[in-house]
């Protein structure tokens, strides 16, 4: 009896989950609908924990009425975790297979899809400097969170994980030191100004925003990971469209096109990377 | 079957615990098998070819959005929380440590017991922390199977024991009897 009683309650949350998603998308314009429900039940459901609330219900006419406890969420939704040189095996390859094939273009754009507080920007950035391709780039930063894009632009990092961003600039093969890339000040440091020079951060939703101009290279490391399988076919589509023929894709190391519709429009650039090269039209 | 999948949680002395319970299955074993060991965020995979060598089943590292398989065995990639999505296909996440690890015991078990309510079975070996005792609990209270490996054979005894206070668990046993009472649960 008990058993049957639980059974009803958690089918319950799980229906109350997808109405806040809808109130959410209805009143902010925001689309979570299509994430991946583990992940984002998850989310919600710490939060409710946190605010010792008794149902996911009450979250609904809470964020109907407070805007900032919609921002709240959208904090909760957004995954912040990023780091400096992030994968440096990446950024060796990427050093070493990619940038010969960069060269040969007059001038560069690349898009960073999701790019959270900045850190893995300004590594691409560091790494175009050092390969003398900086000057002929323009790199476009975005993300759908403009508090976590503001920080982005402040380019602060922390000092704790200075230690580790430098081990990691170390092993992706990095040509100089990595203390010549940031200003030490008290308890933070600060991105050295002039690699801010050419990059531009906008505010981009992947899930309702459009294609964004022609690039040679689209990087969205870990972003689509929270994305539902018909939400990550649809994102990719849109980096499909947003390249030049023969563009670059680079993904997470732990995600692939392998589930998506986009696979055969694409070539297998590095299978243990995830850098993949949009086909040339036949 | 009621039982759709098994999830195991381990951290010191795993590598050693997992091949001796991955031994004992046979090939033909019916249902998935989710694996999160704690590990190095710089780890290269060593585990996954270990065990994949000693195993009758098929072991491999988890990849994003896999439909999981039965007579398959999956490792979480080190750095990565792996979640079991409602379509029953692998999600990671680079989300922050639960417990000071990720992956964590906690996040696979708790999205897993979410998903196949009762139709999950979860399995605490050694370690020397406490994640996976609310994973546990979290199986339990959804009316799912769960097995820790007796403390006192542990080679670390502490998350078997947290994970026995945590819940009313089904089982106690020691390393060499579990593999069988999988055997024996699932009837192969």
């Amino acid at each position: 009896m008990k058993q049957d009683f639980n059974e009803i309650s958690l089918q319950n949350e799980d229906i109350e989950i997808m109405l806040l998603l809808e109130a959410i998308f209805i009143k902010y314009g925001y689309d979570f609908r299509g994430y991946s429900q583990a992940h984002i039940k998850r989310r919600i459901l710490r939060r409710k924990e946190l605010l010792g609330l008794s149902s996911v219900l009450e979250m609904i006419s809470r964020v109907l009425d407070d805007r900032s406890f919609f921002d709240t969420l959208m904090m909760d939704f957004s995954i912040n975790v990023t780091e400096m040189f992030r994968d440096p095996g990446f950024y060796k390859q990427f050093r070493s297979e990619v940038v010969p094939i960069l060269r040969t273009y007059p001038y560069l754009r690349i898009w960073h899809a999701g790019c959270s507080s900045g850190e893995e920007v300004y590594s691409m950035a560091i790494l175009l400097k050092e390969e003398n391709l900086y000057e002929k780039a323009q790199i476009y930063a975005t993300d759908f969170n403009e508090d976590v894009l503001e920080n982005a632009k402040e380019g602060i990092l922390s000092i704790d994980a200075l230690k580790e961003y430098t081990y990691n600039y170390q092993l992706s093969g990095g040509l100089s030191s990595f203390s010549d890339y940031y200003i030490a000040k008290y308890d933070s440091a600060i991105i050295e100004p002039s690699l801010k020079k050419k990059i531009i951060f906008a505010d981009h939703n992947l899930v309702t925003d459009g294609v964004f101009g022609e690039m040679h290279v689209v990087l969205c490391r870990n972003v689509m990971i929270y994305f539902g399988k018909a939400l990550q076919s649809k994102v990719t589509g849109l980096f499909y469209d947003s390249l030049c023929n023969g563009g670059f894709l680079c993904l997470g190391t732990k995600e692939s096109l392998k589930f998506t519709e986009y696979e055969k429009y694409f070539e297998c650039f590095s299978e243990e990377y995830k850098i993949y090269r949009k086909k040339f039209k036949a | 079957m009621v039982y759709k999948a098994v999830v195991i949680g381990t951290s010191t002395g795993g590598m050693a615990a997992l091949g001796e319970v991955l031994h004992a299955l046979p090939r033909n074993f019916p249902l998935p098998i989710l694996i999160v060991q704690h590990i190095s965020s710089r780890s290269d995979g060593f585990i996954v070819r270990y065990l994949n060598e000693l195993s009758a089943i098929r072991v491999k590292e988890a990849d994003e959005k896999e439909q999981i398989e039965a007579g398959c065995a999956y490792i979480s990639p080190p750095n990565y929380h792996m979640m079991l999505d409602q379509d029953s296909c692998i999600a990671l996440s680079v989300d922050s440590k639960v417990s000071y690890a990720r992956p964590s015991i906690d996040v696979l078990f708790e999205t897993a017991a979410d998903v196949l309510r009762e139709g999950l079975i979860g399995v605490i070996l050694t370690g020397a922390n406490s994640d996976g005792s609310k994973g546990i609990a979290a199986i339990k209270k959804r009316g799912g199977i769960a097995i820790v490996q007796d403390p006192a054979t542990a080679e670390a005894e502490a998350m078997p024991g947290y994970a026995i206070k945590a819940a009313q668990v089904d089982y106690v046993l020691s390393l060499k009897n579990i593999g069988a009472k999988l055997i024996e649960i699932v009837g192969v």
